[in-house]
């Protein structure tokens, strides 16, 4: 979907209120911050219980406790949200955002949740909770966070990891995440978009259809403090 | 061996080892003597606790410095484990080296079930409940839960709940006890409860109130009330701190309630929590390199949001200092759940281990920073700096500073 510059580019944040465990909120704060560092108009949106979706370029889901993850995934199935995603909106998720993307999910008991049928995957309820720092190689780039789930995502054969675990688990110790041409999914929660500058420009470009002018600022200095520390055994 | 023999084996151990662990200089001798002696003795916390009085305090946020209210409220010697060691091995710790009957002990929030199980408390006090250190303790509702368990009518537990009414995960955990003296005080951090602990749907929050549409809401039999003054029952309680801060003010409104259940008339009890200045190094001023500084300990969203609040006023520069060692917690995501936008307008200091990622988060929400990257490169400030730091964080701040 390409844009032109002085456009308004909506982000949403679906649910904070039942999605936004770990800090989550900071992946809108940071798309919105660096684009408009680029000089597009960026509008932030928290979209909060009982409050009807709006059309927005980028759909952020957070992670959540099983409780909360259920009756979002509810609220998320009744509504517009799929139809928009389908439509080609852009969704970043993590955690139990990435859980409820997928075809079908298991949380508290083993019991068995329809997800929204977005994505080609599949999670159960894993052997152990996997808390601790994750580090993914992403093509030439690392995508370093962290992660706090329970959960055992396996990916149908048509739907691509975002990366090859290094460190952690991510799905199941092998890859993380997802990427399909307009949705994007790791198990690193949290700000994953702050610890990831890289990241965050190349979700805001999927978008903007344009190569973004390189900004430099203390995030880069993060990203390479969090890749040296991640890197060392 | 019958457990009375074991139990006073045990104590003399916890004794020796803490004796030996301040000699040696190795830590403040609190908590490695009381896992020698827990280890010999499993049921010596039970042993140790029985003919007390004990006042239990526990909560996210507040902890430390509630226990000193009650403890310097109670008006007589107290038992208490002032250092903080708030876990079994701390617990044996203090009732070992103190043998005054009056006890209050601040409590972890994940062991809090066991201590009650154990130390069969009279009143248990419970502040508010938030998210903290999610690397350790996973889920704030599953915490809420557990202290249902073990304080409803039914786990045998017979004492009183003092309860901050205003928190929604509080209410739940003590909805089931036989006793509770529901406290009306302000509770500035609501974001952990949007979702009704009872049944997930939205609450629905109002200024002084809250309710879901399943029927669980805020309590309406309150007998404590912080609202344009401090009222306990029916006595006017002239509340006047010397610490800092609104939160301080609910923390002594439950102190004062938890102690007129002991006993303690509530005018009796002000008076002495008016006068306290400085809890475990916490609120005083301080020295360091000529700089004078104030130590604020913040471990977490609400925390840090509650003390943002006291420092935002002037234009001052403020000091801030991150860690994520274990007892931090490793992950420090909730950077992004602290509404650090309100220091817009100051210029702050990023200090610590985790710096960089209060920086970029400073960044992001377009306040003003600096790294400091040497500690000797910090430029003289001609005023006092509020310094904000979370656990081990704060820690080394109190061993690097002086008291003034």
């Amino acid at each position: 979907m390409a844009r032109e510059v002085g456009a308004v580019l909506t982000i949403a944040t679906l649910l904070p209120d039942l999605l936004g465990t770990y800090g989550d909120g900071g992946n809108g704060l940071v798309l919105a911050q660096r684009a408009r560092l680029r000089g597009v108009h960026a509008l932030l949106v928290p979209v909060e219980l009982d409050e009807k979706i709006p059309e927005a370029s980028i759909y952020l889901l957070g992670g959540g406790e099983d409780g909360p993850q259920r009756l979002a995934c509810d609220l998320l199935s009744s509504g517009s949200f799929v139809e928009k995603v389908k439509d080609g909106a852009t969704v970043f998720a993590v955690c139990a955002g990435l859980q409820i993307l997928g075809q079908s999910f298991s949380v508290e008991g083993n019991d068995k949740y329809q997800g929204l049928g977005l994505v080609d995957a599949e999670t159960t309820r894993g052997a152990t909770r996997s808390v601790g720092e994750l580090r993914v190689r992403v093509g030439e780039k690392l995508l370093v966070g962290f992660e706090n789930h329970g959960g055992h995502t396996t990916l149908g054969r048509g739907t691509s990891p975002i990366g090859d675990v290094l460190r952690g688990r991510g799905n199941d110790g092998a890859v993380d995440g997802y990427r399909t041409g307009n949705i994007w999914a790791t198990y690193a929660h949290g700000p994953v978009l702050a610890l990831n500058p890289w990241l965050a420009d190349a979700v805001l470009e999927s978008v903007l259809g344009y190569e973004l002018e390189p900004v430099h600022s203390v995030a880069d200095r993060l990203y390479a403090e969090r890749c040296a520390t991640l890197s060392r055994r | 061996m019958s457990p009375s023999v074991r139990s006073r084996l045990a104590a003399r151990a916890v004794r020796a080892v803490n004796w030996a662990s301040r000699v040696a200089k190795r830590g403040s001798g609190t908590v490695a003597g009381g896992r020698v002696g827990l280890k010999i003795a499993p049921k010596l916390l039970t042993d140790l606790a029985r003919d007390r009085t004990t006042i239990l305090v526990s909560g996210t946020n507040g902890k430390t410095t509630t226990t000193a209210m009650v403890g310097a409220g109670w008006g007589t010697a107290v038992t208490t484990n002032s250092t903080g060691a708030n876990m079994p091995a701390g617990h044996v710790a203090a009732l070992v080296q103190s043998s005054f009957v009056h006890t209050v002990l601040e409590v972890d929030e994940a062991w809090l079930p066991e201590v009650v199980r154990q130390v069969k408390p009279v009143v248990v006090v419970l502040l508010n409940l938030s998210r903290d250190q999610l690397d350790r303790a996973n889920e704030v509702r599953q915490m809420a839960e557990r202290w249902q368990q073990c304080l409803k009518a039914e786990s045998g537990f017979g004492g009183t709940v003092v309860a901050n009414a205003n928190d929604p995960l509080v209410v739940y955990a003590a909805m089931g006890a036989t006793n509770v003296r529901w406290c009306d005080v302000p509770t500035q951090w609501m974001a952990d409860a949007k979702s009704c602990p009872r049944c997930t749907l939205a609450l629905n929050l109002q200024t002084s109130t809250w309710s879901c549409v399943c029927g669980f809401a805020k309590p309406t039999t309150i007998t404590t009330t912080l609202r344009d003054g401090l009222s306990v029952g029916e006595t006017k309680v002239p509340l006047e701190l010397s610490i800092p801060g609104a939160f301080n003010e609910a923390n002594a409104a439950l102190a004062i309630t938890a102690l007129c259940e002991v006993g303690v008339p509530p005018l009796d009890a002000v008076e002495r929590i008016n006068a306290v200045r400085a809890v475990a190094g916490r609120f005083t001023l301080r020295q360091w390199n000529g700089h004078t500084l104030q130590l604020l300990l913040a471990k977490n969203p609400s925390g840090f949001d509650a003390l943002l609040s006291t420092v935002q006023n002037d234009e001052a520069d403020v000091w801030v200092a991150i860690n994520a060692r274990v007892a931090d917690g490793r992950d420090p995501s909730w950077l992004y759940d602290v509404p650090f936008e309100k220091l817009r307008g100051h210029r702050v200091w990023c200090f610590g281990d985790r710096r960089l990622d209060l920086a970029t988060r400073l960044d992001y929400g377009g306040v003003a920073f600096e790294v400091v990257d040497d500690l000797n490169r910090v430029p003289p400030s001609s005023q006092p700096v509020a310094l904000l730091a979370n656990y081990t964080a704060f820690s080394e701040w109190l061993a690097r500073s002086a008291p003034c």
